[in-house]
């Protein structure tokens, strides 16, 4: 702060300045280069670029470099991870990247952030619906979009179609419509029930809205105990994150306040459901690596770990679910394209965008 | 012949627009048939609730700001010495965790919606609530009470300097002490508001985390929406380049054309003496002085403090990861202030030396407009417009390595703490740019005649008459810049390297988990690492006024 004041150093002349000045340019770059060239363990590193918050994976990550010496660094990037890949080019440190919804599966595979990979491993495990008809990208877990209600209604069944009945006006809680989970749901909605349909249920669902659409999924049980809603649209995974958390916690006590029901589309009676998935990256420096580290994820210990650490459902059927997950009831996986559901995202959006829906 | 100070001004004005130039080559990177249905969709909502929301702030932080630094000089009165820096404690709070903390403090599970339950004996929020606050009002006042702290410095300095003389001979000539106030006091500090005012709006625009979280779609969240929910790049951009022309208009036609040296202080009067009031009027006044600072600062922190305390049950709460985010954070914000600094004085030093005082002020005014191009685009666009020029930097780099048969360094402006320090530089510049400017704008051009007819050079008349005199506002910007990028997100989230996070990003992290009570600590240490220099700050105006 007191950099000025000293002003006899006027008397440096020129060439010391321009002395001074490279010396500083230079050591600012040795430090940067240090960065860059951190000293890899004997393992080698595998640098994940994951769009899934990182405290939810890292259960995952730390059990693979237990089990394999692989060092995992990772980089949680949500906005701009397609843009930065791509301005990255061939120079890109990333190996894996990893994302928590389709869309973003689709995007990176069309932008060419991906590169095909073969692992005899990876397509036994993951059924062919579930990953990149080229091997680019593998999806890793489902998560189903469902319903929180309040339990005094005893609700048993519900059907997405329900949410725009008048009898819940003022009653429901959801986030903002134009973030992935329902886009998502939406785009399924569009294939499912056609435009002119999807665009009533949305506006009378918006009629029916408690509040704006907005915060996150937790909040549509927090507001259902805080008597501001008594049903919503959430994930799954959250209402078991929350009924185990510690008791006693707020967590504990949103989670303890809402049923889970999983609400299916009228004609296909079957769930929406989403995956996270993940890739080996274009320009992969550690690429054997990467493929460990998907293999491992795809392994009976990696997806063991997202049913249990994520309560998700695993993309392999002999995996068992969490007890938790199961008590939801029953799931019945709608047999829609993901593919077809990503490239639906833009008309989903737009009408979000027609029907005012988060304003 | 081209003086090195004037050609280091255009290259660092150079590198301040280019991620301008970018995103409009990236908006204009497709057709424009797209564009007719954006504007009647997105657009003109989102800029009237912009408008609206910056109207409203508008409002709130000229009517804190004013009314709490009148308060604070013209009056005396207990507590009058603490309040004086306290009012600037909620600059140290970003406007997103304000939201978080204020949407929990609210909420009808929240603690005062419960008291007053408790007291109605009702037993469930379903019995008795209050509606949800999500909503342009409430990001209004939210805005406005972290916003006020820019308006309150700059006119609270101002207050300072001016003649007292004035309005004693104002209430000698019969008017009313708030007469007194609105017809002298307020006029004199119109520069100085102005100042305040246009870096709280930018602020306004630039948030999105606070806007977002209640609900507010704003222009800048439209942009994002834009972008990530519809995959729309150009869309984004185009919407930002709208937005920053709009900006630039407003600069443009609202731009003070009046010599701002005509305000200053006569040398030798005496400043204004604050006056005693009637202890009536004493409590009143210390009431609503401490109404700002308990709502921006006080009630935030101390939910933050007691949610860290409701989570103390054995586990460590300096965790490595924590602590690693701390040094990463002040890492960026101190290589982030030196460049901001270094390159407003180089600014303003090559102002200064065009052949006449109107040119002077003329190449200043363009050098304030120039900086505030980083502060008037959205963050996260401002990262997508830089990585294209770093992209080109690092490959030129690693083709030179490769060309001289040296080992390459893989990325070096995309993946290193300096990458991300040079754009934040970019982002907070105009912070720096407009105090120094207005330093050097006080200090008479004799000055720089008498020093220059001594036989000077332009290089020792800077070191030695300028950079001396402009020490308080020197500090005020390494001060306000320094705060700024500890609370600094979207930019720190897109550039930094890999296994590098900072407080910022950690409780961004678990926000978007929907769990940001888990990063009490990351959220308690933003404000904490701002509160010191925010304290810093108002002793050096202290002192800083005294010099002067």
């Amino acid at each position: 702060m007191i950099l000025f004041v000293n002003t006899n150093q006027s008397h440096l002349d020129y060439h010391h300045r321009m002395k001074l000045l490279k010396t500083l340019l230079f050591s600012m770059l040795l430090i940067t280069q240090a960065d860059a060239q951190n000293l890899p363990t004997p393992a080698g590193e595998v640098n994940l670029y994951t769009s899934r918050e990182p405290k939810l994976i890292k259960p995952l990550l730390d059990a693979f470099t237990r089990q394999t010496g692989v060092e995992v660094k990772t980089s949680f990037i949500k906005d701009g991870l397609i843009e930065k890949i791509r301005a990255e080019k061939d120079l890109s440190p990333a190996d894996v990247i990893m994302t928590a919804d389709i869309g973003n599966l689709v995007d990176l595979e069309q932008s060419g952030a991906f590169q095909a990979i073969n692992s005899p491993l990876l397509l036994e495990a993951i059924p062919a619906n579930l990953r990149s008809a080229d091997n680019t990208w593998f999806g890793l877990s489902l998560r189903d979009r469902v319903l929180y209600a309040d339990p005094s209604l005893k609700l048993t069944e519900f059907n997405y179609e329900d949410l725009a009945d008048t009898k819940w006006a003022g009653k429901v809680c959801i986030r903002s419509g134009q973030h992935p989970y329902n886009i998502g749901l939406i785009s399924a909605m569009l294939i499912r029930n056609g435009e002119e349909e999807t665009e009533q249920w949305l506006k009378k669902v918006k009629a029916n809205l408690a509040r704006r659409a907005t915060g996150g999924d937790r909040d549509v049980a927090r507001d259902i105990l805080g008597g501001i809603c008594e049903i919503g649209i959430a994930n799954a995974y959250y209402a078991a994150q929350m009924k185990t958390s510690k008791s006693g916690s707020d967590q504990r006590k949103w989670g303890d306040a809402i049923e889970v029901i999983r609400p299916t589309f009228k004609k296909s009676h079957a769930t929406f459901v989403n995956i996270s998935g993940a890739g080996v990256a274009r320009f992969a420096p550690n690429r054997s690596n990467a493929i460990k580290l998907m293999e491992y994820l795809a392994s009976d210990e990696g997806q063991k770990m997202y049913a249990s650490a994520d309560f998700e459902f695993p993309v392999r059927k002999d995996i068992p679910v969490d007890p938790m997950v199961n008590s939801f009831g029953p799931l019945t996986i709608d047999t829609l394209s993901l593919k077809e559901i990503a490239a639906r995202r833009k008309q989903a959006s737009e009408l979000v965008e027609r029907v005012k829906f988060d304003q | 012949m081209i003086k090195t100070r004037h050609l280091a001004a255009t290259l660092i004005s150079t590198a301040i627009v280019s991620p301008v130039v970018f995103l409009i080559s990236i908006a204009f990177s497709d057709s424009f048939t797209s564009w007719s249905a954006l504007v009647s969709e997105t657009v003109i909502s989102g800029m009237m609730t912009s408008f609206l929301l910056c109207s409203g702030v508008a409002l709130m932080v000229c009517l804190i700001g004013v009314g709490t630094a009148w308060l604070v000089v013209a009056y005396e009165f207990k507590s009058r010495q603490i309040l004086s820096w306290a009012l600037l404690l909620p600059l140290a709070i970003p406007a997103y965790i304000e939201a978080y903390v204020y949407l929990d403090l609210l909420h009808p599970l929240g603690p005062i919606q419960s008291l007053i339950r408790e007291a109605l004996g009702y037993s469930s929020p379903k019995q008795w609530r209050i509606g949800d606050i999500r909503g342009l009002p409430a990001a209004i006042l939210l805005l406005g009470f972290v916003l006020y702290p820019y308006v309150y410095l700059s006119t609270r300095a101002m207050f300072m300097s001016q003649p007292g003389n004035l309005l004693q001979a104002a209430r000698s000539l019969g008017l009313s002490e708030f007469a007194a106030f609105r017809r002298v006091a307020l006029p004199m500090a119109r520069p100085a508001i102005a100042i305040g005012l246009s870096l709280a709006l930018l602020e306004t625009i630039n948030d999105i985390g606070a806007s977002e979280f209640l609900g507010v779609r704003t222009l800048t969240v439209e942009i994002y929406t834009n972008w990530n929910s519809k995959g729309d790049l150009a869309g984004g951009a185009k919407i930002s380049v709208l937005l920053l022309s709009i900006i630039f208009l407003f600069a443009f036609f609202l731009r003070d054309k009046k010599n701002q040296a005509s305000y200053r202080n006569a040398r030798g009067a005496k400043v204004i003496q604050p006056r005693p009031l009637s202890p009536r009027f004493a409590a009143l006044a210390c009431v609503v002085g401490w109404l700002p600072v308990v709502i921006g600062f006080i009630a935030p922190s101390g939910y933050l403090i007691f949610q860290i305390m409701q989570r103390m049950d054995g586990s460590e709460i300096f965790t490595p990861a924590i602590l690693e985010a701390l040094s990463h954070s002040i890492q960026i914000a101190t290589i982030t202030t030196l460049i901001c600094i270094f390159c407003a004085i180089i600014f303003a030093w090559s102002a200064r030396q065009s052949v006449s005082s109107l040119a002077s002020t003329r190449s200043s005014s363009i050098n304030s407009l120039v900086g505030k191009i980083g502060y008037a685009i959205p963050g996260t666009m401002l990262a997508i417009g830089l990585i294209i020029p770093y992209s080109w930097i690092d490959k030129q780099i690693n083709a030179l390595l490769s060309l001289l048969n040296q080992p390459t360094i893989g990325l070096l402006m995309l993946g290193s703490i300096a990458g991300v320090s040079c754009a934040c530089a970019i982002r907070f510049i105009a912070i720096a740019i407009g105090n120094i400017n207005a330093g050097m704008a006080r200090i008479p051009h004799s000055l720089d005649q008498v020093a220059r007819g001594l036989g000077a050079t332009s290089f020792t008349l800077l070191l030695r008459v300028h950079l001396p005199l402009i020490q308080p506002a020197l500090v005020a910007s390494t001060l306000l810049v320094f705060v700024e990028c500890m609370k600094e997100l979207p930019v720190t989230l897109m550039l930094r390297p890999l296994n590098t996070e900072t407080l910022s990003t950690l409780l961004y992290a678990d926000a978007s988990r929907g769990n940001y009570e888990e990063s009490a600590m990351a959220a308690l240490l933003i404000i904490l690492a701002g509160i010191i220099p925010v304290i810093l700050l108002t002793r050096v105006n202290q002192t800083g006024n005294n010099i002067q």
